[in-house]
């Protein structure tokens, strides 16, 4: 095992590059597709909705639900590589 | 059975089964009262999230606001769903290992400073009783409509619930509760949105339905609603008519609003791990989009049956619901060209019809013609989400009071025992004055609520984040950065809602902006105020900096401890 305080940065860089990706896409689905993409987006037709439209009303909630979910997944394994998982 | 028997029905077997609830889960300790002991599973908090942040104003107000505004109402959709991905990411995990009681607990502590404590407690107290009176008021507006009886009755009615379950269970209470209603709730937005998007679309899944071509027709939906709403003179459904810059901003504020509420964040206090408050913001942003994502389309349908329906049409041959609701003064009709006919357009020199966008939900089933359980569901939905809301709020005012002010400041000897007692008198006191403001609406109630995410923005959420991501912020910064950020926001609403500070039109606004929206300038100027300031004052005291270190780790989270 490393030094603690060494392993306690890691575990911290780490945690902040997923962060970061996930708030990237979180950025991208709202105000990308939603707002500032969404009348390019919305030459783009799904049945009866056009894609910018449908990202401003239904997906970019689907995908803030997945985003939490993947985040809750990776750092859980993260916890456990680092051993500062919580079992009891 | 009639309407009215089926709503009294629902209602009672639901207020029922609230005060069987909390008659089961008493509170016998601060810890209890404050955080329902931190024992609460996180499938559990992710339900009685949901439903402690889904309002009067998610449940009955928003469908109608979208239905009105169209795209332009999609703020509303990505902002309040958008800010748990912040609350999951940037503070739920690590609030809950700080391990304390209250937002006020973490920014007194983090920031060593009993002033700083205290303006936080002045923005939770701000923010909670802002909301708080709305919530009322949606009791009494139900109630009135549904069983006929006065509003003022209704809201009392409503005050006694709440402080039943509220007073003797405190969190702990409130969260099984919230855990019911919130299946209520769900069930109640559900069942109509699911029958009405069967008789248009033929599409039994409403966030289907809602792209889906119109039954025993070859258009879609939404470009039939968009062609109906251009032929009578309004802007095209599925276009918006705000500025990008201010739709951005106003998506932004109400997303970084929503991860600084306190009564949302207090409820992931109250989970045994750091691991279950990461999991249980997922379970309860699982939870409100399940409504976020059917209120567009109930949008859409309510939308396309009111134009179809009325417009055009003459006067005479409305249905029954629309003499009811014009008898509340929410549907407005007035035969400018006395031709007998409703012409309802874009146009305001000619439009006969004015429709308050709140009796969306409410009248929807009737309108749709649904059965008479089906509309008396509705209301005891809309009940469960006001109460819930409001049971959040309250516990927020009262540990706002007993808590932060009294036992961590002015006397912090006092034994659990009597903070205990404290805690129900607050929350006695809290009840009895939202009951006023629920009866005694002050007309700044619906320009408020934009107030408290827009505080909440500039406050909270700035000093939160930077006290878990910058360990050098001290309390110079923080502070300077919290009463700037409010202060932006205050005078902006002031000028441009309440006229003061020689008031403005739309034409002032800053960079087009709208007061919703200003939070995030607010935030923004606060950030920079709090960076900049910081660097002229010393760095925090070795053992705050520790606190940091020792908090972005998740392991050893432990009991939450008032100490």
């Amino acid at each position: 095992m490393e030094k603690p305080q060494h392993n306690a940065r890691a575990y911290w860089r780490q945690n902040l590059r997923y962060l970061i990706v996930l708030l990237a896409i979180w950025f991208l689905v709202s105000f990308g597709a939603g707002v500032l993409f969404k009348d390019v987006l919305n030459t783009i037709k799904i049945g009866g909705f056009g894609l910018g439209f449908w990202f401003a009303q239904q997906g970019s909630i689907y995908v803030f639900v997945l985003l939490i979910f993947i985040y809750v997944r990776l750092m859980n394994k993260l916890d456990k590589k680092f051993g500062y998982d919580d079992e009891d | 059975m009639d309407v009215q028997s089926w709503t009294l029905l629902l209602v009672v077997i639901s207020f029922s089964l609230y005060i069987g609830i909390a008659i089961w889960s008493r509170a016998n300790s601060t810890s209890d009262f404050y955080i329902a002991g931190g024992h609460v599973p996180p499938l559990a908090n992710g339900l009685a999230t949901a439903a402690d942040w889904m309002s009067a104003a998610s449940f009955l107000g928003m469908a109608g606001l979208l239905s009105f505004t169209g795209y332009d109402g999609s703020v509303y959709l990505m902002g309040w769903t958008g800010g748990y991905v912040l609350l999951a990411l940037l503070l739920a995990p690590y609030l809950r290992k700080f391990g304390k009681f209250t937002v006020p607990d973490f920014i007194g502590d983090r920031y060593y400073s009993n002033i700083t404590r205290t303006v936080a407690v002045f923005c939770a107290l701000m923010v909670s009783f802002t909301y708080v009176a709305g919530q009322m008021r949606g009791v009494g507006l139900v109630f009135s409509r549904f069983l006929e009886v006065p509003i003022d009755t209704g809201v009392i009615i409503g005050m006694l619930i709440v402080l039943f379950y509220a007073v003797l269970g405190g969190m702990k209470g409130i969260t099984y509760t919230q855990v019911a209603q919130y299946c209520v709730l769900i069930f109640a937005f559900m069942v109509p949105a699911i029958f009405i998007s069967i008789q248009m679309t033929g599409n039994p899944v409403p966030q289907l339905g809602m792209g889906s071509q119109v039954l025993g027709e070859e258009t879609y939906l939404l470009d039939k609603l968009d062609g109906l709403s251009e032929a009578l003179g309004f802007t095209a459904y599925t276009d918006g008519s705000k500025s990008t810059l201010d739709i951005l901003c106003i998506t932004a504020a109400l997303m970084v609003g929503t991860a600084g509420l306190p009564h949302v964040i207090v409820r992931f206090f109250t989970v045994p791990k750091v691991r279950d408050a990461r999991k249980s913001a997922g379970y309860a942003l699982l939870f409100i989009a399940i409504l976020y994502t059917t209120a567009p389309a109930v949008a859409v349908f309510a939308r396309t049956n009111l134009l179809e329906t009325v417009s055009g049409q003459p006067y005479e041959a409305m249905p029954e619901w629309f003499r009811k609701w014009e008898t509340t003064g929410l549907i407005l009709f007035e035969d400018k060209n006395q031709d007998g006919l409703i012409q309802y357009t874009g146009d305001a020199e000619i439009n006969e019809l004015t429709v308050d966008p709140d009796i969306t939900v409410l009248a929807n089933p009737e309108i749709a013609d649904l059965p008479n359980w089906v509309i008396a569901l509705v209301a005891a939905g809309g009940l469960a989400a006001a109460l819930s809301t409001a049971a959040g709020l309250l516990l927020v005012i009262s540990t706002a009071i007993s808590h932060d002010l009294i036992k961590k400041q002015w006397k912090p000897d006092i034994s659990d025992r009597s903070e205990l007692v404290l805690a129900r008198i607050s929350a006695v006191i809290a009840v009895c004055i939202a009951g006023y403001f629920g009866i005694n609406p002050p007309d700044f109630v619906a320009a408020t609520v934009a107030l408290a995410f827009g505080l909440a923005a500039a406050s909270f959420f700035p000093a939160i984040i930077l006290g878990i991501f910058y360990k050098k912020m001290n309390k110079e910064g923080a502070t300077a950065g919290m009463v700037v950020g409010i202060g932006a926001m205050l005078y902006y609403m002031l000028r441009f809602k309440f006229d003061m500070f020689g008031g403005g039109t739309s034409e002032d606004w800053w960079f087009g902006i709208s007061p919703e929206g200003f939070g995030t300038v607010a935030m923004l100027l606060n950030f920079i105020v709090s960076l900049s300031v910081s660097a002229f004052f010393r760095d925090p005291p070795e053992e705050v900096q520790e606190i940091v270190e020792n908090i972005r780790l998740p392991k050893g989270a432990g009991e939450a401890s008032p100490h």
